[in-house]
């Protein structure tokens, strides 16, 4: 009698349970799934006008996308963008917390300084740069002591450049602005995530290590590294995200710039959408962002839903 | 003894350079707003004011001022809101897991990573079906929903770390699932409140995306007015610089004083339990 009468009132809980996850879990699969199905039906019709146009289009505006000179060029910098972006983030954010972590004084202050950006808005640090970076003024009036006068965001030069498809393919320089911009607002973020991990690794490990004769940098190859190994996995996989979606920040930064030496997708599907009424290019492009960023999250996730299990 | 000086010499200068490297866009900001206008030049962008003048700071805020209250509306209500559904959702997914429960989760989580460009265009057709386009309650609605995810899994990571044992012994004294949420669950959420209101504060005052696409003119967020302010060519930098500090005033604020939990917030958003 007992038995059933638990077994009763957990079931009723459990209705609860799901009457209170549920508003959540429908606004979910309409407002992220169901958008998204939209928009790929979108991507896949003829609304390039101002009047909604759904007739069907096939695959035309991803073909048209694909041969379009500024798409190839954002692919072009969103690659070389999120290589260097996350390379930096990683080599500083590890480098400083491995420093801030020696047991200095002022490791407070530092740790505040390095992440105080991250509390920043992508536009404000835009706004901001855009200034820094400007060939005539900011940094420059330095370096012009060194006789150097970088041209930044304005620069139009292809590093190593050769002709693929419509565009030239190479490391455009100007993107290099954008990633010192991005990489100081971000560098926080790694920062914290290795400062978490290295105050998790115990010091006994540590001095294991040196008893047996490693010296300070093998302690941190042969011992830390390793150990900090699923945090960068965590970093790598948050950054690229970041990178492959970044529209704020090059949008109040620089915008395009010529030859589209700035331009990122999210800066094209944004203008082609809503400032040229190509609804079902802006689509397209949004879909492509999509499936990149699908490419690192939806194993990411698999893998650690396994593992909360 | 000498080489663990010169050592701790050497992390000092690699220490002391990032830092003032990470500080020289405070500097300038600083320095350029509050000049007077004619020391704005571009030549003298270093160089320190010769008298203090808040008149950049005047223009600044009488350009910004609508905006910034756009976005006290926008984001007070979004944050409390979002926290609240993430509350609800964490509690379930961490206290109450069923068959399938973990797949729910991810399904949900995946909505956080998702470049909002790609549900742009529905989420505009359907603001203006229900007539929320170009206000502030449906950038609320925007931010709610898409804020779901994070909040859902900073709660359920959150509640991981109560012991089941609480929930167990207050079972076998007859308590359901609602008196569980609101006698024990709720009274040790106040920190976890804290980590994810402050995150969502932030996130959502800096937020410029969906700000710029679904409100015009007067409805627009600070961020949105911010880049207006930037972007044309009549407005002097050193306005610029003042308006860029203004509007990054609050989320500093938070940062100064809160950094503890901002930080917390952060690592939690990150790394799942």
């Amino acid at each position: 009698m007992a038995q059933t009468k638990t077994r009763k009132k957990i079931s009723k809980d459990n209705l609860t349970a799901i009457a209170f996850l549920l508003p959540s879990f429908l606004l979910i699969l309409v407002f992220v799934y169901g958008f998204i199905g939209w928009t790929g039906y979108v991507s896949l019709s003829n609304y390039n006008t101002i009047v909604p146009d759904f007739s069907f289009a096939g695959l035309k505006n991803y073909i048209y996308l694909f041969n379009d000179f500024r798409f190839q060029a954002d692919l072009r910098n969103t690659l070389f963008f999120t290589i260097f972006f996350i390379g930096l983030v990683i080599i500083l954010g590890l480098g400083l917390s491995i420093l801030i972590d020696q047991k200095l004084k002022g490791e407070s202050f530092f740790r505040n300084v390095f992440l105080f950006p991250m509390a920043l808005s992508f536009v404000v640090t835009g706004v901001v740069w855009q200034w820094l970076l400007n060939p005539s003024t900011g940094f420059n009036q330095f370096l012009s002591i060194f006789g150097i006068q970088p041209k930044w965001y304005t620069d139009t030069n292809i590093l190593a450049g050769f002709e693929w498809g419509s565009i030239e393919f190479g490391l455009p320089v100007a993107i290099l602005a954008v990633v010192i911009a991005a990489v100081w607002q971000m560098t926080g973020f790694s920062l914290a995530m290795y400062l978490a991990g290295l105050r998790g690794i115990p010091d006994e490990l540590k001095e294991a290590a040196r008893i047996d004769g490693a010296s300070e940098f093998q302690v941190y190859r042969k011992v830390v590294l390793p150990m900090l190994l699923p945090i960068t996995v965590s970093v790598i996989i948050i950054m690229a995200h970041i990178s492959l979606k970044i529209f704020d920040l090059v949008y109040a930064m620089t915008g395009s710039g010529a030859n589209f030496v700035t331009d990122v997708p999210g800066v094209y599907m944004f203008e082609t959408t809503f400032r040229g009424n190509y609804y079902a290019n802006g689509a397209a492009i949004a879909i492509i962002m999509l499936l990149l960023v699908a490419i690192f999250i939806v194993p990411y996730l698999w893998s650690n839903r396994k593992g909360g299990q | 003894m000498v080489s663990l000086q010169i050592s701790k010499i050497i992390k000092y200068f690699i220490l002391i350079f990032f830092a003032v490297l990470f500080l020289t866009p405070v500097y300038v900001i600083i320095v350029t707003s509050l000049k007077p206008l004619d020391e704005v030049s571009l030549s003298s962008m270093w160089a320190l004011p010769s008298s203090i003048d808040f008149s950049s700071y005047a223009e600044a805020y009488s350009k910004l001022a609508p905006n910034l209250m756009n976005s006290i509306y926008l984001v007070i209500p979004a944050t409390l809101l979002s926290a609240l559904l993430g509350a609800m959702n964490g509690y379930v997914l961490s206290k109450w897991k069923f068959k399938g429960s973990n797949t729910i989760f991810t399904i949900i989580l995946f909505g956080m990573f998702i470049p909002y460009q790609s549900i742009l265009i529905p989420m505009i057709q359907f603001l203006r079906t229900i007539d929320l386009y170009n206000t502030i309650p449906g950038l609320i609605l925007v931010h709610v929903v898409y804020g779901l995810p994070i909040t859902t899994l900073m709660f359920r990571n959150f509640y991981a770390n109560i012991p089941d044992a609480m929930l167990e012994s207050a079972k076998i004294d007859g308590a359901n699932f609602l008196g569980i949420f609101r006698h024990i669950i709720m009274p040790l959420s106040i920190t976890g409140f804290v980590v994810v209101a402050i995150w969502q504060f932030t996130n959502i005052w800096n937020e410029f995306l969906f700000a710029v696409t679904i409100t015009t003119s007067d409805q627009q967020p600070v961020m949105v007015a911010l880049q207006n302010l930037s972007g044309s060519q009549i407005v002097q930098w050193n306005v610029q610089m003042a308006g860029a500090l203004l509007a990054a005033l609050p989320t500093l604020l938070v940062y100064i004083f809160l950094g503890k939990y901002f930080v917390r917030g952060l690592l939690a958003g990150s790394v799942k339990g």
